[in-house]
């Protein structure tokens, strides 16, 4: 008996280590521990053996028996991790297929750059006001210290509807709009975006074009205000290095004026052929609200004061991403607008 | 303004190179644009006197002339037909340089050349300017050029021309004297301006002309002087040269004294010939209607009575400001000459000037205003230079008509106001040298106060605030400390339409949309294009009265062309799968001009997709067709919590396909439409595939979005998915079915998806089968099979009741 019992032990061994899948292992199991198994005959066959003998047949086969069990679980578990490894291995894929990827879209360059502009004047406590793009000349020149007959109208030659009505020729018209409707409260902190018209069309002048107009008015606005402000929006917008620099100029709502210069973003000052080795670059002008202008706009000049400025949104787009050609940013060909 | 740097010397101390005093003028205010050296190059090159020329003998076209350059005799072969002996011409001797070129010995056809004669053109000069019989061919010389001496200072050559880009304000800086007393201001540089004997009101002249002005609106002030015994020649060559470099042709010496005064002082003068004026008298009028005058560039012109004219007794002699009369020109034959300065009323040549298309420099300065105290000085000083030149004896006095002197009154001007606009601390003195420098008077002190007076020449200063931003600009802009506003916090914002505007462009570009950006004006053409019948409500434009080209027409009234246009010149660029969107405006007439002061204008969100996105490895190709813009429209309402939505098909959508077209319905408002193009549209834009677009009305969606949102409970009992197929007459549309079933299924229903549309085998011929998936859910419990059993069927029932739906099985 405990000779059987030691070849049924031999031989499940064996079989155990023949087995490459589960249900090989399975088989093994049916034939040595299932209801017909050999090590289970041999303990149906125990009530035979004399009384003597059974404590020490029963141990033995019970041990057997948990032995056989042992290996089993120990064996089921390495084949479990073989045939993991055997499917994963056939499930492998070519990672260097393309992605799948979902279509993305692209917001327009200039878009962009206003959305950048609005947001770090909204940081410094600017609402943005907008205002109608076919204006009034009023609003247009005459409120903003154009009269008729001012050379300055020269520099803006306009596109008219009526000869009163206009496509306007800035976004200051908004500035003379604003006062009317905020007078006499102060403080006024406003951009305005948007779309102007004037009659020009070559490579660097688009008849259609964008613009973003500052205006500050408030008790103390001083013309050192507006060159922190714009000093501080340099800085954000190109970067914590930039220098901006004032140059007198003239417009007509605004005095004293200024052209205001930030630091080549391309050369850092140095000199290059974008800045024309002056180091420089001409972005916007800006200046104090002339007097007349507070006036025509409902506020006493002595009482209140104030900046302006404007910048053009093309030509900040185009020194911000290296365009060479204004015409691009309307071609709208997708090429183009798929790089932003 | 050209500036000849020359000239400038004589006229202040320069202690600075060109380019460094170009750059103090440029940042305060009077910006130096450019600095042209007039000598391109050329060293080496002398006067030499043809002492002889006669034909080559191996050559027609060359000829072989003798020159004299002082201590030699040179052969020199030329190939020019302009030279005569006795001519000074300038010659490069070999190993001069030139800007084209360095000059060696050289044989032509048998024949040694030492040197060369040289052209305008070879000595780098700009030829346009100088008199006709100068600019082809070899450059003869004056008269009084010494032989041998080197050509760069006798033409000119070794000067330097500023070029200002003058702002509006700062006409003064249109005179050589006022860019001096500019730089003395702004060097502290000495100034020597030239000594004019002014002369006063005199009989003898007062015999000799009349004056009379009718429209003194138009004219404040006119002097005549007289010159007799005239004797019109060449300039000398210095003052050629000074108007050279200002870029003035030298003509006369009448001519160029005047235009020399006018450089000078920015005073333009005018002379003519005094033997054709009727009755010895002008008078300065307006034109009557229809008179006319040939002006001095031989053109007939028509006059109109907006226009100031000089007349004589009976007819005018030149258009005041802008040119003069050909009749009264001067000529070589004339003996005695009026000249005239005068003040003429800036808006009035500036409109004539731009009415004939006659614009000079003489206009340009009477356009920004001439300094009105300064008018006789000028006749003045041409007269003065007219003698020292042996032009002509001028008549002792001058006829001064000068109805109503201009009075000027002094300004006030607070050191506090300096300061608080400035942000600066400026002192008493700073202020009063910056003053001294402009060559304002102070007339008195009060406590903190100026009372100043601003020299007649800077007409730009009437203001105190004028004055300050002098100060500013003569202390230095980089002097003014950087600050940021102080006082009361402000929030800084977008409202409400801006933020539904970022969100929707968030939206369009997250569903692969790319942004486009379109002219808001139209060629008119583009609504034919759309087929817009007559009378359409869109064909209710703004038109441009002064457009460029028909491209810049009329303001848009849809956002359509833009798109198409945008879809066209991609696909020509190869570029055929394509999504876009536009967020801008459209102007439409309505009302105006009349009822309204200003078109409306309204924000539109336009899309088109064409295309389709390209199989890939994994997956087939995707149309950008109708359902697909669709869908983009859908998650635009949803993005935004919008659900009641409809899409109702419409027919009369003129520029859409009539079977693919629908209205846009967003809480029982019209918003917008959406539709594949029509062929005939595409193929007016030449586009040979089909497009879907949508239009949307963004002010009419703001009132109905909520930007506020209520969580709604995470349903806590399971939901049921169940499908439902049913057959319908094809006639039945897809919306109509989902209304239905909407409607029956009511709360408990949380979603319903159309996941397949079929015709074909098993179907009834003009029927279609529609399967959904229902999704069942109740807040308060788990649905139970029963109930959703009898939830359906009361769906089928109402289907067939309702569309005559059948169930599918």
């Amino acid at each position: 008996m405990q000779e059987q019992l030691q070849l049924i032990k031999k031989q499940a061994e064996e079989d155990l280590q023949k087995c490459l899948t589960m249900d090989q292992l399975n088989e093994v199991r049916i034939k040595y521990l299932g209801k017909k198994g050999e090590l289970t005959q041999v303990l149906r066959g125990m009530a035979q053996l004399p009384a003597e003998e059974r404590p020490l047949i029963g141990q033995l086969a019970n041990e057997i028996r948990d032995s056989l069990e042992n290996s089993l679980s120990l064996y089921s578990e390495k084949i479990k991790v073989k045939e993991l490894e055997k499917k994963l291995r056939a499930e492998s894929i070519d990672v260097t297929l393309p992605g799948i990827a979902p279509d993305l879209g692209r917001r327009h360059p200039l878009h962009l750059v206003l959305q950048e502009i609005k947001n770090i004047f909204i940081g410094m406590g600017f609402t943005i006001e907008e205002g109608p793009e076919i204006e009034l000349d009023y609003y247009n020149f005459e409120a903003l210290n154009i009269p008729k007959d001012h050379p300055a109208r020269d520099m803006q030659d306009s596109f008219y509807i009526t000869p009163e009505v206009l496509l306007r020729t800035h976004t200051s018209p908004v500035q003379a709009r604003t006062m009317e409707k905020t007078k006499p409260h102060v403080p006024v902190k406003i951009i305005v975006p948007g779309k102007v018209y004037r009659r020009d069309d070559d490579a660097t002048h688009s008849p259609m074009f964008h613009q973003v107009e500052g205006l500050v008015i408030d008790k103390n606005i001083r013309f050192s205000d507006l060159k922190g402000t714009l000093l501080n929006f340099a800085r954000q917008m190109f970067g914590p290095e930039q220098q901006i620099r004032l140059r007198p100029s003239f417009f007509p709502f605004t005095e004293p004026s200024a052209e205001v210069d930030i630091s080549c973003v391309m050369c850092k000052g140095a000199g290059c052929r974008v800045c024309k080795q002056t180091g420089w670059l001409e972005i916007l002008g800006s200046g104090m609200v002339h007097p007349r202008v507070l006036e025509m706009g409902g506020y006493d000049p002595e009482e209140v004061t104030g900046f302006a400025f404007g910048m053009g949104v093309e030509r900040i787009t185009m020194l911000k991403y290296g365009i060479d050609d204004m015409r691009h940013l309307f071609e709208n060909d997708v090429r183009f607008l798929h790089q932003f | 303004m050209r500036v000849s740097w020359k000239w400038l010397n004589e006229l202040v101390d320069i202690n600075l190179k060109p380019e460094e005093l170009a750059e103090v003028m440029t940042m305060s205010g009077v910006a130096v644009e450019g600095i042209e050296y007039l000598n391109k190059g050329v060293r080496g090159v002398i006067v030499g006197l043809i002492q002889e020329i006669y034909p080559h003998p191996q050559a027609d076209k060359l000829s072989v002339c003798k020159v004299s350059v002082g201590d030699a005799v040179l052969t020199i072969v030329t190939g020019a037909s302009n030279v005569k002996a006795g001519q000074k011409v300038p010659v490069a001797v070999p190993g001069a340089v030139l800007p084209e070129k360095k000059i060696e010995r050289a044989v032509f056809r048998g024949l040694e050349s030492e040197g060369m004669l040289c052209s305008a053109d070879e000595l780098g000069m700009d030829a346009d300017k100088l008199p006709p019989e100068q600019r082809d061919g070899i450059l003869i010389l004056a008269e009084e050029c010494p032989v041998g001496a080197d050509i760069v200072p006798l033409l000119g050559l070794d000067d330097i021309v500023l070029e200002l880009e003058l702002t509006p304000n700062r006409a003064d800086c249109l005179s050589m004297i006022n860019v001096a007393r500019e730089v003395a201001a702004l060097t502290g540089g000495r100034l020597k301006l030239p000594e004019i004997e002014k002369s006063g009101a005199s009989q003898a002249c007062e015999a000799l002309i009349k004056i009379n002005i009718q429209d003194q609106d138009l004219c404040k002030r006119y002097v005549g002087r007289v010159i007799e015994h005239v004797q019109i020649k060449e300039s000398p060559l210095w003052l050629k040269q000074r108007l050279l470099a200002a870029g003035v042709r030298p003509i006369n010496n009448i001519v160029d004294i005047t235009n020399y005064v006018m450089m000078e002082m920015g005073q333009p003068l005018h002379a003519f010939d005094y033997d054709c004026l009727a009755d010895k008298t002008i008078i300065v009028r307006r034109a009557a209607d229809g008179e006319e005058i040939t002006t001095l560039d031989g053109k007939k012109r028509e006059l109109t009575p907006e226009m100031l004219v000089i007349a004589d007794a009976h007819k005018p002699v030149g258009i005041a400001g802008v040119m003069g009369g050909l009749e009264s020109e001067v000529t070589a034959q004339t003996k005695t000459i009026l000249l005239e300065s005068a003040y003429f009323h800036g808006p009035s040549i500036r409109r004539t000037s731009n009415a004939l298309a006659l614009r000079s420099e003489a206009s340009l300065r009477f356009e920004k205003g001439v300094d009105l105290e300064q008018v006789s000085l000028a006749a003045d000083r041409a007269c003065q230079l007219m003698a020292q030149l042996g032009a002509g004896v001028p008549v002792e006095g001058q006829v001064d008509c000068y109805p109503h002197p201009e009075e000027r009154y002094p300004i006030r001007l607070r050191l506090e106001r300096v300061n608080s606009i400035l942000g600066t601390d400026l002192g008493e003195t700073e202020v009063e040298k910056i003053l001294k420098a402009l060559n304002i008077t102070i007339l008195e002190r009060d406590l903190e106060d100026w009372h100043v007076f601003t020299p007649s020449y800077r007409r730009d200063l009437e203001l105190e605030i004028d004055l300050i931003e002098e100060i500013a600009r003569l202390n230095g802009y980089d002097k003014i400390p950087t600050t940021l506003p102080y006082g009361a916090t402000t929030q800084g914002a977008k409202n409400a339409e801006q933020r539904l505007h970022d969100r929707i462009s968030e939206i369009m570009v997250g569903q692969g949309l790319f942004e486009v950006i379109t002219y808001s004006f139209i060629n008119p053409r583009h609504l034919d294009w759309l087929y817009l019948p007559p009378g359409h409500e869109l064909r209710q434009t703004v038109v441009v009265s002064n457009p460029l080209s028909e491209e810049q027409g009329i303001m848009r009234t849809t956002i359509l062309p833009g798109l198409l246009e945008t879809v066209k010149r991609n696909i020509n660029k190869r570029n055929k799968n394509l999504k876009l969107f536009e967020l801008g405006k459209v102007y439409l007439s309505s009302g105006f001009p009349g009822e309204r002061k200003l078109p409306q204008e309204k924000w539109v969100l336009g899309a088109i997709s064409t295309g389709k996105k390209e199989k890939t490895w994994a997956y087939g190709e995707e149309n950008y067709d109708f359902f697909f813009l669709k869908g983009v429209a859908e998650n635009i309402f949803s993005s935004l919590g919008l659900g009641d939505v409809s899409f109702v098909k419409s027919e009369n959508n003129p520029s859409l396909h009539p079977g693919r077209c629908a209205r846009i319905i967003v809480g029982g408002k019209k918003v917008g439409f959406i539709g594949e193009v029509h062929p005939l549209v595409l193929e007016k834009y030449g586009i040979e595939q089909r497009a879907a677009v949508f239009s949307l009305y963004l002010d009419e969606l703001i009132g109905l979005v909520s930007e506020a949102v209520r969580y709604q409970p995470v349903p806590r009992f399971p939901a049921v998915t169940r499908d439902l197929a049913i057959v319908v007459p094809e006639a039945v549309e897809a919306g109509q079915v989902l209304g239905v079933i909407k409607d029956t299924g009511k709360t408990l229903l949380k979603n319903i998806s159309l996941f397949d549309v079929y015709r074909g085998q098993q179907i009834r011929e003009g029927y279609k089968s529609l399967a959904f998936s229902l999704t069942w859910q109740a807040e308060d419990r788990t649905l139970t099979d029963e109930e959703v059993n009898k939830l359906h069927r009361e769906i089928e029932a109402a289907l067939a009741r309702e569309l005559g739906a059948d169930l599918r099985r």
